[in-house]
């Protein structure tokens, strides 16, 4: 039988903010234990929240760069549960009116566009960070995390398997850091994914029941998550037993998902307004100021590549997968008009290097203007494209000029044409058998003997020009 | 010389004049309380080296020519659950027993600011529950007026100390009466301002959108002074209203001629005393004596105030205290297995049986299912009882009530029948639920015991209400009626 698919995607991203989403305290990612901590974020007796006006605003960008409704009331609420890593035993979260609404992302699978429905984007805290013993006799707490606001946004259940869940995924992520509201760094916690799921006989309308699957750590993580949970699904299906309505957890150890809790065990939140907290009222003035500072987003900057530079799709799309990297390509082709030349460098060279030594396109020493200054030096015949490489490894490595590499190393390119008939005539001499093989009209020895003299050059020799010189001498 | 019995206006006089020194003025109250603390039982802590070594400083600055301030030097005490830094703060609790706050509230530091010497942490119902102060963890607080019977609550302690001239004043919490009802069972003034109108931050919550901070005095100029000090929009509370603060003490001593008093029929036929009924009936007769002009209302959703505002209470109070779970600090149960144990054994064991109460009817109020039926209904009535206000308030400047149905009773007398016990706040919660201010002044005496009576303002003119309360006190002088000590056993009743 054939099944179809339904997924939706609960994902809570922290925010960008320098201060915390109900206190002063700091933020950052990594600090000892409990030092970024206030009377406020512990939740100590009677302290009371005040409202990060900087975490609004990320929220409603988030919320405007998926298309969402900014609602101009929303309000907080109290989710309130007992776990040692919530101070007061509450989150204040969004429940029934969010920050943003209604949105939704495209996204292109196999080539096809695809409309996935955003249902919510809401504000709330996060929580501390529990640290089990190994001999699990106790647990430590760090409450540096508590307070950190973050952004949850919900889609609706439009996704049809879990390639669609993965670009869903990476869309989000990207447009998120494009917007600048997160650094969006799984493996640091700053973005985490919740998914329901369910599948259901291909053709029937009412939904099948769903699990809610926890605890995926990467997008890796996501996808064979997701994986499994389909496929566990269709197999119980197949065999004529019933899903039942729980919540999982994804055990990346043992590559299967684990039940944390049945629908029985489900619990009741007891949401209520948040009486320390006055409703959010959002001037529209205030959203249109922001939709001003929202940035050209990953899917029109890859059209406009498209059209613009001409690039072909696959190119548009590896550029624009980070705006750093978009914008180094453009800042380059602005002093190297060539967009393709370009983009095949930073596409070849550079995500080569970067890649093999795992930095990100931020922190290379090879500045776009420089890059565009080697280009130049290869058009003007400066120096090989071969030797070209060289360069750019020597850029990569110290970030120095290419004209001064070029001339420190004496790499300027020989196409003195007195001197290339020398090596021309010395390697004709020492390799009589190809020459022969030449003559005898086999083309490939040209490119053996080429190599030779780019050999005696080391790589210096005007290719074109040995060329010419061996097309003349071995008529 | 004794110096406990002045009031602080009268007090700063004497500070001013240097006369006295504020070192004297808080011994004499440190002496008053080695006198008479064996039969009150008002403090659950007394903070004498403290506050003796910040009087010696007050004098140092003094002596230095500092001009000192309305509140400079005078000893007040503080409700123990307002957090004073590195000072036991307990809320009355046991499983807040051995909690030191890294913090002060707001207010606190307003009154340190201004030059206040806190001498104790009074006692309390436990969380602010209750309305004898016999739910607290620790002790009972006695009425100064007859120890054998409550000083009311929650916030007995502060009214039972001020009465008994332990204190020169004190700080209150009032969530749906703590601070009016106990402030007319000890015969002293107990001011509830509008919500929002002094900073929460740093009163420990028992329900969040109704609690309120205010003084007890002795009398109602004093009140003013202390609204001064107190009052004020706090960037630490988002519930804190941005509205001016007027010189209250402008209020004091005018003439109410032409003030337009409410007089709602529900509060003289519900469940009342029929003695107290006739206090508070020649109370208002006085004050149309004086040139007030009297007018009769209807505020038919009265009744709906008690039943809602049990639900809202302890909806929003199982919330605010789901956090003392012995983890992080207060008593923790040691020998717990596993954390749910933990938590349950802390707990069980922490709190006393009106706050395991309310704590189990708020989340059943709140728990799915329920949700609709009882808090959002609650709220909805919540509602309709402050557009019944609205509309009073069209047509007339204050309202004139009872504080209470009753004057106070015996300890032990209603402990044990929570809805006979809820009753007390009858008068007081509408007024809390629509957030306005009132207060309690007293108005006369049944059985010597001291009557209240509640003046209801419209929100943040707490201008008005003391313009009323000083005309009426001024004529009645009750303010000058002690409670004598003399004939009690010390220790005793």
């Amino acid at each position: 039988m054939s099944y179809e698919v339904v997924i939706g995607l609960e994902v809570h991203v922290e925010l960008l903010t320098k201060s915390k989403i109900f206190c002063s305290c700091p933020t950052s990612f990594g600090d000892e234990p409990n030092t970024n901590v206030c009377p406020v974020c512990l939740g100590l007796p009677g302290v009371l929240p005040v409202i990060n006006k900087r975490a609004v605003e990320f929220a409603i960008l988030s919320g405007l760069a998926l298309n969402c409704k900014v609602n101009p009331r929303s309000k907080f609420d109290r989710k309130n549960y007992f776990y040692p890593d919530l101070p007061k035993a509450y989150q204040i979260s969004q429940y029934d009116m969010p920050v943003a609404e209604d949105g939704y992302l495209n996204i292109k699978v196999n080539g096809e566009t695809k409309c996935i429905g955003i249902t919510r984007v809401h504000l709330e805290e996060d929580a501390g960070k529990l640290i089990h013993a190994e001999n699990g006799d106790y647990s430590l707490i760090d409450y540096n995390r508590t307070g950190v606001p973050l952004v949850e946004i919900v889609s609706e259940p439009d996704l049809r398997s879990h390639e669609e869940a993965r670009v869903f995924l990476e869309n989000l992520k990207r447009i998120l850091q494009y917007t600048q509201v997160s650094d969006c760094k799984m493996e640091e916690g700053s973005l985490r994914c919740d998914a329901n799921i369910s599948v259901r006989l291909k053709g029937k309308k009412e939904l099948g029941t769903k699990t809610e699957l926890k605890n995926m750590n990467s997008f890796k993580a996501v996808q064979k998550g997701l994986e499994y949970e389909i496929k566990r699904q269709i197999d119980s299906l197949e065999k004529g037993e019933r899903i039942s309505q729980e919540t999982l957890r994804w055990d990346e150890g043992r590559g299967l998902t684990v039940s944390m809790r049945s629908k029985e065990q489900a619990h009741d939140y007891r949401y209520f307004p948040d009486p320390d907290l006055m409703p959010l009222e959002v001037q529209q003035e205030w959203v249109e100021k922001l939709k001003g500072l929202l940035p050209e987003l990953p899917l029109q900057k890859k059209e406009r590549y498209i059209t613009q530079y001409g690039l072909p799709e696959y190119d548009a799309e590896v550029l624009t997968f980070s705006m750093d990297m978009a914008d180094f390509f453009e800042d380059c082709v602005k002093e190297y008009p060539e967009p393709k030349v370009v983009s095949n460098w930073v596409m070849g060279e550079l995500m080569g290097f970067l890649n093999a030594e795992r930095i990100d396109i931020t922190e290379t020493k090879v500045t776009p203007l420089n890059l565009a200054k080697l280009l130049h030096l290869i058009d003007k015949g400066t120096i090989s494209g071969k030797i070209g490489k060289t360069v750019f490894e020597e850029m990569f490595k110290s970030g120095e000029d290419p004209e001064a590499i070029v001339e420190e190393k004496g790499l300027l390119q020989i196409s003195d044409t007195k001197e290339l008939e020398k090596i021309v005539d010395e390697v004709i001499k020492i390799n009589p058998g190809p020459v022969e093989d030449l003559k005898s009209g086999k083309k490939k020895a040209m490119g053996f003997l080429v190599g030779q003299v780019m050999k005696q050059t080391k790589g210096k020799a005007n290719p074109q020009i040995v060329n010419k010189i061996l097309r003349n001498r071995l008529k | 010389m004794k110096y406990f019995g002045l009031k602080v206006h009268e007090a700063h006089k004497l500070i001013k004049d240097r006369e006295i020194s504020s070192e004297q003025l808080t011994k004499s109250i440190m002496d008053r309380i080695e006198d008479v603390e064996g039969i009150v039982h008002g403090y659950v802590t007394v903070t004498k080296e403290y506050a003796l070594k910040k009087a010696r400083e007050m004098d140092k600055k003094i002596a230095e020519g500092e001009e000192p301030g309305p509140l400079s030097g005078i000893p007040c005490a503080i409700k123990d659950n307002i957090c004073t830094k590195d000072i036991l703060t307990t809320c009355s609790s046991k499983i807040l027993k051995n909690f030191k706050p890294p913090y002060s509230a707001t207010v606190y530091q307003k009154l340190e600011e201004q030059g206040c010497i806190m001498i104790g942490k009074t006692n309390m119902d436990e969380f602010a529950m209750g309305s004898s102060t016999e739910n607290s963890g620790f002790f009972t607080t006695r009425n100064p007026w007859d120890p054998a019977r409550v000083p009311g609550g929650s916030s007995g302690g502060s009214s039972a100390v001020v009465a008994a001239d332990e204190a020169l004043f004190a700080l209150g919490s009032d969530t749906g009466g703590s601070i009016r009802q106990p402030a007319s069972f000890c015969g002293v003034v107990g001011f509830k301002p509008t919500y929002g109108r002094v900073s929460r931050y740093g009163l420990i919550a028992f329900a969040s959108s109704l609690d309120q901070i205010g003084p007890i005095t002795k009398d109602v100029r004093d009140c003013a002074l202390i609204l001064n000090a107190i009052c004020g929009h706090d960037p630490m509370d988002s519930t804190s209203v941005p509205a001016d603060v007027p010189d209250f003490t402008r209020f004091v001593d005018k003439d109410i001629k032409g003030i337009k008093l409410g007089v709602p029929k529900e509060y003289y036929t519900m469940q009342i005393d029929d003695s107290v009924k006739k206090e508070t009936g020649e109370a208002v007769t006085n004050l149309a004596n004086m040139g007030a002009e009297k007018v009769e209302l209807e505020m038919p959703y009265t009744a709906y105030a008690l039943p809602a505002y049990y639900l809202i209470n302890p909806a929003e109070a199982s919330s605010n205290l789901a956090r003392y779970d012995g983890i992080r600090y207060g008593f923790t149960y040691e020998d717990a297995e596993n954390l749910l144990e933990a938590y349950k054994k802390t707990r069980s064991s922490g709190f006393g049986p009106e706050v395991k109460r309310r704590i189990m009817l708020g989340t059943y109020a709140l728990s799915s299912g329920y949700y609709e039926d009882y808090y959002l209904k609650a709220q909805k009535v919540r509602s309709l009882i402050a557009r019944d206000f609205d509309q009073a308030f069209k047509n007339c400047d204050v309202i004139v009530t009872p504080t209470a149905p009753t004057v106070s009773f015996r300890t032990g007398e209603k402990i044990d029948d929570p809805l006979m016990m809820y009753l007390n706040d009858i008068f007081t919660v509408p007024v809390s639920m629509a957030g306005l201010p009132a207060v309690s002044i007293p108005c006369g005496f049944v059985n010597g015991l001291p009557v209240g009576l509640q003046i209801i303002g419209k929100p943040f003119d707490e201008g008005t209400i003391i313009k009323v309360a000083s005309a009426f006190e001024r004529m009645l002088a009750l303010d000058k009626v002690k409670p004598l000590f003399g004939s009690y056993v010390r220790g005793g009743a």
